[in-house]
C-alpha cells in the first residue's frame, strides 16, 4: 500500500518525444471514407458490423418463429429454414462479433487506451476495413445467387456442404469460402496493426503491465486471430478446391443421391480439425476482449481497482495459449479417434481453472467497491452473471462422457450463446454506453439505457436458460420440426413458443437502443471530457471528441497503472494515469 | 496437427518467456515501477517504429498458414488411397535459383552504403532476376506435370503440390512487388535511406521464403 | 438494491427450474446409468458454484453500492486468497472429470461378447444390416451400391451372403444384451442418436465408427440424425424397438438375406402382394418418404397427399395438371420439371416399368386424395 511520496525529480518532464508526421487527408472522400484515422475505420467497422447484425438478428427470429409456431410462414420451408441457421451463426461470430471487437473496439481504444497518436500502419488499416466491406458484399451477394447461400450450418462441414442435398451448394458455399478468405486477408492487415501498435507505439511510461486489461484482452485475441484463421483460410481453399476442380482432400467415395461422384479416399474428420482448430481460439478471440473490456468497467464503476490484476494478465495469456490445445472438444462424437477424448477432455477442464480465477476477481473487484450502478456497470454485472451460467454448462460440454446425451442438441445451442453470444453482446452494450461519451462528447439517454438492459438481460435469459432442459430432453438442433417425436412431450412446444416470445421481445428492445444511439446524438447530455471519472488516457485527451492524433500537442506521459481508484491518501478516488506523483495527493485535479 | 502444434508451442513459449521478462517481480500498482518510464520501455514515438517488427508478426502468421498445410498434408497421407509424388526434376534448379536469389538479397543488404551503389543496383536486379526464374520454373514444373496427366485432382499428393506452391509462389509474389517498388526508386536514384528499409524486409522476407521452401520441397520429396 | 434482488430471484428461479420443472432427461432405457451419475455430480458442484457467485455477487451490490463520502478498500491482490479459489477450483474440476474419464474409457471399450449390428445412413433414411448365421459382417463398397443393393454389399464376399439386411423400418434388438453399432455413411455426415439411450455418434463417409449400449427397458424408441446432413435433415427417423430374445428372433426371420434379396426371395419379397402395397414398400425402401409426406405436412418434396389430379405450379410459373404422365416423368427424370418452392435435388429413380406403376398406383389410391 503505497503512500505517495515523491520528490518532484522523480518524474520526467515531457521530453522532447520527436513528433510524428500524420497522415492529413485533404478531400472530402480522404477524410471520412477512404480514412487512415483508426477512430473513423473504427466507427466504419463498427456501423458495418452492426447492420450485418442487425440481418442476423433478423434471422434469428424467423428461426424462433419458425420454432416457436412451426409453419407459421410459408416461406420458411426446411431449406430456407436451415440457410437462417447457418447464416445466422456465420454472420454473428465472424461479421459481428470478431469484427467488431477487434475491428471496431480495437481501432478505437488501442492507439487512445496506449497514448499513440493512431494506428502505426494506417494505410494498411484502411485497406483492411474495405476489404473486410467487401467480404460483407460478398457474402451478402450469396443470398442472391441461384440456390440462395448456403445452409451447410455455420461449421460448414463437408461433405454435404458442397453436395446437392444443402441448399446453397453451388454458388452460396463458394461466395462464403470466398468471403471468408477475404476476411481474414483484411483481418491479417489490421491485425498486424494492433500487435505492433501495442508493442511499439505505446507513449512513455505505459508499461506493459500499467496497461488496461482491455488492451491485454484486445491484444491477445489478436494475437490468437492471426494465428488461428490461418486454419480456416486453409479449410476454405481446400474445400473451394474439392468444390471447384474435384479435388479429394475431405470427400471420401460417396453416393450422393443415387450416383456415384468421382470423389475417394479424402477425410471429412480432417476438415472438422482444421476447421475447430480456428474455432475454438474463436471463441476466445470473441471473449478475451469481452473479459478485458468488463474488466475495466468493473474497476472504473465500482471504483475500485481491478483485484488482482496480474492474475488477470496471466489468465489471459494462459487461457489463450491453452485455447490452441483444445479444438477436438467440438468433435467427441464425430467418429474421430475416440482416445482422443481423454486428452481434450482434461485440456479442456483445465482451461476452466484460468477461467474461473478471471470470474472470481470480477466479482472480488465489487467486494468492498464504491459501486455506482451506471448503465454499464449493469450490464456488466449482467455479463458476469450470463457468463458464469454459461461457463459452468460449458464444464458439461467439456467432459467427454456428458458431451454423449448433449452435443448436437439444444444445450449446446443455449450454452453456446450464453457464452459467446449473449456474454460478449452484454459487452459491446455495456462498452458503448460507455464510451459513446468519448466517441461523441454525448451521454446516452440513462432511462432508455436501464430498460434496454433490463429487458435485454432478463429477456436472453429467459431464451436461453430453459433451452438448455429442451437439450436435456434430447431436442436436437437444426432442426426445422419436431414433428412425430414420441420422447418429447407436447408441453415442449408450449416452452418453445414461450422462448420465441422472449427472443421477439429482446429483438424489439434492441430498436429502442438504435433510437438511443441516434437520439442522444442531438439531444445527449453533454459529457465533458471524462464523465466516469476514470483513470485511464483515453478520458484525458485534449478534445471530446478526441481530434485526429488524438492528444493535442503533447502525448501524456504516464506514471502509474490504469486502476489507482480509491488510493489512500490521494486528493480524488482516482489518480488519472498522466497524473505525476507530485500531484496526485496534493490537491490538483487534472492532468497537465 | 503435431507440426502446427510444435509451432504454436514454440511460439507460446518464446511469447510466455518475453512477457514474464518484462512483467515478472514488477507490481505496477508500487509507484516505484515509476522508473520504467526512463529505462526499459523508451517510449518510443510514432515514427521511430520498427516496420520489422510487422513483418515479423507476418511472418508467424505465414509460418502458421504453412504448417497448417504441411499438417493436413501429413494427416492426409495416412490415409489408405495416397501414392507418392513422381517429384519434376527440375524443381532441384528452381530451389537453386532460390537460393541465389536468397544469397543476392543478403548481398544487396549487406552493400547498403552509398559508395556500394552500383553493387547494391546490381544485387537487388539479380536477386529480382532469380526470383522471376524461380517462379518461372515453378511454372514448368506445372506444366511438366500437366502433360504428363497429373492434374490435381487426380491424387491428394497432386492435388497438395499444387497449392503449397501455388500458395507459396503468391507470397513470392507479394515479395516481388515490394521489391519492385524498390527496385524502381533505385533506378531513379532516390536517396538510399529512403530504399533501405525495403531491401532489409524483403531480405528477411525472402530468406523466410527459402526456408519454408526448402522445407516444402523436403516433404515433397520424403513422402 | 433491485438490482440484488432480481439476481438472487434469477439465482432462485433457476434453481427451482432445475427441480420443478417437467423438462429434464428421458427415463433411461440402457445400462448408461453412469453418464446420468456423471451428469448429477457435474449438476451439483457447478450448481453450488453458480449459486455461491452469484449470491455473493448480490450482496455486493447491496452492501458496497456508491456512497459518497466514503472510498472503495484499496487491496491491489490477494495472494493467499487467489491461491486458495485456485486450488479449490482445480478440486472441483479433477472432482467432475474423473468420473467422467473413467465412464469415457467404458465407452470406448465394448465388450468382446457384444452382437453386432451394422447402422448404415444415407440422405435421408437408415437401414441396418445383422450378421446372419456367421456372425461376421460382409464386407462393402459404394461401387456395388445399386438399387437391388442399397448397401453395396460385395457379392463376392461369401460372410456378405447372410448378412440380413433391414432396408428401411424399425430395428429390432434383444434386450439385456450389450450390442455394438458399427456405423457407416454412404453420402455425407449423420448421427444415430437415440435419447433413452444416452449415447450417439457420427456416421461417416469413408470409415466405420461405433457406439455400443446395453438396453435394459422394454419399449419403442425414436432414432434421430442429429449431424444435419441437408434439407431432410429433421425428417430422417427410424425407430429402435427393444424387444425380448424371443421376438427379436421372430422379427429377423421377417427379413431377407443378402443372398435372399439378389435372388428375389425371401420373407419380404413382393410377391403376390397389391400393386398398392408394393408400391407403398418401394416408397419406403427407396427413400421417397424422406422427403414426401403421406400426411400433407410440409418437407422437403411436395407432399403426396392429394397429389394426384391436383394442379401444380411450377418453376418457370407454368401449371401442370397432375397425371400418370407427370408422375412417370417426376420420377425417372425428377429434375425437368421443377414444382415452385422447391430445389431440384431429387434423384432419378432407377426403376423397372412394374415398380414404377407400383409407385404410381400408390400415390394415386395409397396415399388418399386429401382433404
Ligand atoms: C437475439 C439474439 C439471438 C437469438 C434469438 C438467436 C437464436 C438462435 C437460434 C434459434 C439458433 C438455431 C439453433 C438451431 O436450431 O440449431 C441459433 C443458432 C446460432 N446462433 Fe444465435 N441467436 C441470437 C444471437 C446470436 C449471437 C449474438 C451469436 C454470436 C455468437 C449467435 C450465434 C449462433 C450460432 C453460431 C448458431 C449456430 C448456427 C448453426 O447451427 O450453424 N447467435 N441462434
Ligand atoms: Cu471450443
Ligand atoms: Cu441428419
Amino acid at each position: 500500500m503505497a503512500i505517495v511520496t515523491h520528490d518532484a525529480d522523480e518524474y520526467v518532464a515531457p521530453a522532447a518525444i520527436p513528433e510524428m508526421e500524420l497522415y492529413h487527408p485533404k478531400t472530402w472522400l480522404g477524410r471520412y471514407v477512404f480514412s487512415q484515422d483508426a477512430k473513423v475505420i473504427a466507427i466504419q467497422y463498427a456501423c458495418t458490423a452492426i447492420a450485418i447484425g442487425l440481418v442476423a438478428l433478423v434471422m434469428s427470429l424467423l428461426i424462433r418463429v419458425q420454432l416457436g409456431w412451426p409453419g407459421a410462414f410459408d416461406f420458411i420451408d426446411p431449406s430456407a429454414y436451415i440457410q437462417l441457421v447457418t447464416m445466422h451463426g456465420m454472420i454473428m461470430v465472424v461479421y459481428l462479433l470478431t469484427a467488431l471487437f477487434l475491428g471496431g473496439f480495437g481501432n478505437y481504444l488501442i492507439p487512445l487506451m496506449v497514448g499513440a497518436r493512431d494506428m502505426v500502419f494506417p494505410y494498411l488499416n484502411m485497406l483492411s476495413f474495405w476489404v473486410y466491406f467487401i467480404a460483407v458484399l460478398v457474402l451478402v451477394a450469396s443470398f442472391f445467387v441461384p440456390g440462395g447461400s448456403s445452409g451447410a450450418g455455420w461449421t460448414l462441414y463437408p461433405p454435404q456442404a458442397i453436395l446437392p442435398g444443402t441448399p446453397g451448394s453451388d454458388g452460396g458455399i463458394i461466395l462464403m469460402l470466398v468471403s471468408l478468405a477475404l476476411f481474414i486477408v483484411g483481418f491479417t492487415m489490421g491485425g498486424l496493426n494492433y500487435v505492433v501498435t501495442v508493442l511499439q507505439a505505446r507513449t512513455r511510461g505505459m508499461t506493459l503491465m500499467r496497461m488496461p486489461l482491455t488492451i491485454w484482452g484486445i491484444f491477445m485475441a489478436t494475437v490468437l486471430a492471426l494465428l488461428a484463421f490461418p486454419a480456416l483460410f486453409v479449410s476454405a481453399i481446400m474445400m473451394l478446391l474439392d468444390k471447384i476442380i474435384g479435388t479429394s482432400f475431405f470427400m471420401p467415395a460417396i453416393i450422393s443421391m443415387g450416383e456415384q461422384l468421382d470423389y475417394s479416399g479424402g477425410s471429412p474428420i480432417l476438415f472438422q480439425h482444421l476447421f475447430w482448430f480456428f474455432g475454438h481460439p474463436e471463441v476466445y478471440i470473441v471473449a478475451l476482449p469481452a473479459f478485458g473490456i468488463v474488466s475495466d468497467l468493473l474497476s472504473i464503476h465500482a471504483r475500485k481497482n481491478i483485484f488482482g490484476y496480474r492474475m488477470m494478465v496471466w489468465a489471459i495469456i494462459i487461457i489463450g495459449a491453452l485455447s490452441f490445445i483444445v479444438w477436438a472438444h467440438h468433435m467427441y462424437v464425430s467418429g474421430m479417434n475416440p482416445y482422443f477424448g481423454f486428452f481434450f477432455a482434461t485440456t479442456t477442464l483445465i482451461i476452466a481453472v484460468p477461467t474461473a480465477i478471471k470470474v472470481y476477481n470480477w466479482v472480488l473487484t465489487l467486494w468492498r467497491g464504491n459501486i455506482r450502478l451506471n448503465v454499464p456497470m449493469l450490464f456488466a454485472i449482467g455479463f458476469i452473471f450470463t457468463f458464469v451460467n454459461g461457463g459452468l454448462t460449458g464444464l458439461f460440454l467439456g467432459n467427454v462422457t456428458i458431451d454423449l446425451p448433449l452435443s448436437d442438441t439444444m444445450f449446446v445451442v443455449a450454452h453456446f450463446h450464453m457464452v459467446m453470444a449473449v456474454s460478449p453482446v452484454l459487452v459491446v452494450f455495456g462498452a458503448i454506453y460507455h464510451w459513446y461519451p468519448k466517441m461523441t462528447g454525448r451521454m446516452l439517454d440513462d432511462t432508455l439505457g436501464k430498460f434496454h438492459f433490463w429487458v435485454t438481460f432478463l429477456g436472453t435469459y429467459a431464451i436461453y436458460y430453459p433451452m438448455h432442459y429442451l437439450g436435456f430432453l434430447g431436442v436436437p438442433r437444426r432442426y426445422y420440426a419436431l414433428e412425430g417425436t414420441n420422447f418429447i412431450p407436447e408441453s415442449a412446444a408450449s416452452l418453445n413458443e414461450f422462448i420465441s416470445i422472449a427472443a421477439i421481445v429482446v429483438g424489439a428492445v434492441q430498436l429502442v437502443f438504435i433510437y438511443n444511439l441516434f437520439i442522444s446524438y442531438y439531444r445527449g447530455k453533454e459529457a465533458g471530457d471524462n464523465p466516469w471519472e476514470a483513470t485511464t488516457l483515453e478520458w484525458q485527451t485534449a478534445d471530446t471528441p478526441p481530434q485526429h492524433g488524438n492528444f493535442g500537442e503533447q502525448l501524456p506521459l504516464v506514471y502509474r497503472w490504469a486502476y489507482d481508484y480509491g488510493v489512500p491518501g490521494a486528493t480524488q478516488d482516482y489518480i488519472p494515469q498522466n497524473v505525476p506523483p507530485s500531484k496526485a495527493s496534493s490537491g490538483v485535479d487534472n492532468a497537465e | 496437427m503435431t507440426t502446427t502444434l510444435i509451432f504454436m508451442a514454440v511460439l507460446m513459449i518464446v511469447v510466455a518467456w518475453w512477457l514474464l521478462r518484462q512483467t515478472a517481480g514488477t507490481e505496477p500498482w508500487q509507484e516505484s515501477a515509476m522508473g520504467a518510464i526512463t529505462g526499459g520501455h523508451g517510449g518510443r514515438s510514432f515514427i521511430q517504429v520498427d516496420r520489422k517488427l510487422g513483418l515479423f508478426v507476418f511472418l508467424a502468421v505465414a509460418t502458421s498458414l504453412f504448417s497448417l498445410f504441411i499438417s493436413a498434408y501429413m494427416m492426409r497421407m495416412e490415409l489408405g488411397d495416397w501414392r507418392p509424388l513422381k517429384d519434376p526434376s527440375l524443381l532441384w534448379w528452381n530451389t537453386g535459383a532460390l537460393v541465389l536469389s536468397s544469397v543476392a538479397m543478403q548481398w544487396a543488404r549487406n552493400n547498403n552504403k552509398h559508395e556500394q551503389l552500383s553493387r547494391l543496383r546490381y544485387a537487388v536486379l539479380l536477386a529480382g532476376v532469380f526470383a522471376v526464374a524461380f517462379m518461372f520454373g515453378q511454372w514448368q514444373a506445372w506444366k511438366q506435370l500437366n502433360a504428363l496427366g497429373l492434374f490435381a485432382y487426380t491424387n491428394p499428393a497432386y492435388a497438395f503440390f499444387y497449392l503449397m506452391t501455388g500458395l507459396h509462389a503468391l507470397h513470392l509474389m507479394g515479395g516481388l512487388v515490394v521489391w519492385c517498388l524498390a527496385a524502381v526508386k533505385l533506378l531513379r536514384g532516390v536517396e538510399l535511406s529512403k530504399v533501405n528499409l525495403s531491401i532489409e524486409l524483403c531480405a528477411v522476407y525472402w530468406h523466410f521464403l527459402l526456408l519454408i521452401w526448402i522445407i516444402l520441397f523436403g516433404l515433397l520429396l520424403s513422402t | 438494491m433491485i438490482f440484488a434482488i432480481a439476481l438472487i430471484l434469477l439465482v432462485i428461479g433457476s434453481v427451482a427450474f432445475h427441480f420443478f420443472s417437467p423438462w429434464y432427461l428421458t427415463p433411461l432405457a440402457s445400462d448408461w446409468s453412469t453418464i446420468d451419475d456423471t451428469i448429477n455430480i457435474t449438476f451439483w458442484i457447478t450448481g453450488a458454484v453458480f449459486v455461491a457467485v452469484n449470491l455473493f455477487m448480490a450482496w455486493c451490490v447491496v452492501k458496497f453500492r456508491y456512497k459518497k463520502n466514503t472510498r472503495s478498500h484499496y487491496q491491489p491482490e490477494n495472494k493467499k486468497l487467489e491461491l486458495w479459489l485456485t486450488g479449490l477450483t482445480a478440486l472441483g474440476v479433477a472432482a467432475m472429470l474423473a468420473p467422467g474419464l473413467y465412464v469415457w474409457a467404458d465407452f470406448v471399450n465394448p465388450p468382446e461378447d457384444a452382437d453386432i449390428l451394422e447402422v448404415v445412413g444415407k440422405q435421408w433414411q437408415w437401414s441396418y444390416r445383422f450378421p446372419g448365421d456367421d456372425g461376421v459382417l460382409g464386407t462393402v463398397d459404394t461401387r456395388h451400391t445399386t438399387a437391388a443393393n442399397p448397401l453395396g454389399i460385395n457379392p463376392n464376399d461369401p460372410n456378405g451372403q447372410d448378412d440380413i439386411i433391414v432396408a428401411t423400418g424399425d430395428l429390432h434388438i434383444p434386450i439385456d444384451r450389450p450390442v455394438k453399432m458399427l456405423l457407416r455413411s454412404q453420402d455425407v455426415l449423420h448421427d444415430f442418436a437415440v435419447a433413452e439411450f444416452r449415447v450417439k455418434m457420427d456416421l461417416v463417409p469413408g470409415i466405420v465408427t461405433y457406439l455400443w449400449l446395453t438396453p435394459t427397458v422394454l419399449g419403442t424408441y425414436d432414432v434421430l440424425c442429429e449431424e444435419l446432413c441437408g434439407i431432410g435433415h429433421y425428417k430422417m427417423r427410424s425407430q429402435v424397438v427393444v424387444d425380448t430374445q424371443k421376438g427379436y428372433s421372430a422379427w429377423l426371420k421377417t427379413h431377407p438375406t443378402y443372398a435372399q434379396t439378389v435372388a428375389g426371395t425371401g420373407p419380404a419379397s413382393n410377391i403376390g402382394l397389391s400393386l398398392v402395397e408394393k408400391g407403398r414398400r418401394l416408397s419406403q425402401s427407396s427413400g421417397c418418404v424422406a422427403c414426401h409426406s403421406i400426411d400433407g405436412s410440409a418437407g422437403v418434396g411436395p407432399t403426396w397427399l392429394g397429389l394426384y389430379g391436383k394442379t401444380e405450379t411450377l418453376a418457370d410459373g407454368s401449371t401442370v395438371v397432375v397425371d400418370e404422365a407427370y408422375l412417370k416423368e417426376s420420377i425417372v427424370s425428377p429434375n425437368v420439371s421443377i414444382v415452385q418452392g422447391y430445389a431440384p435435388i431429387m434423384p432419378p429413380g432407377n426403376f423397372t416399368d412394374e415398380e414404377i406403376e407400383a409407385l404410381i398406383a400408390y400415390t394415386k389410391e395409397g396415399v388418399g386424395s386429401g382433404s
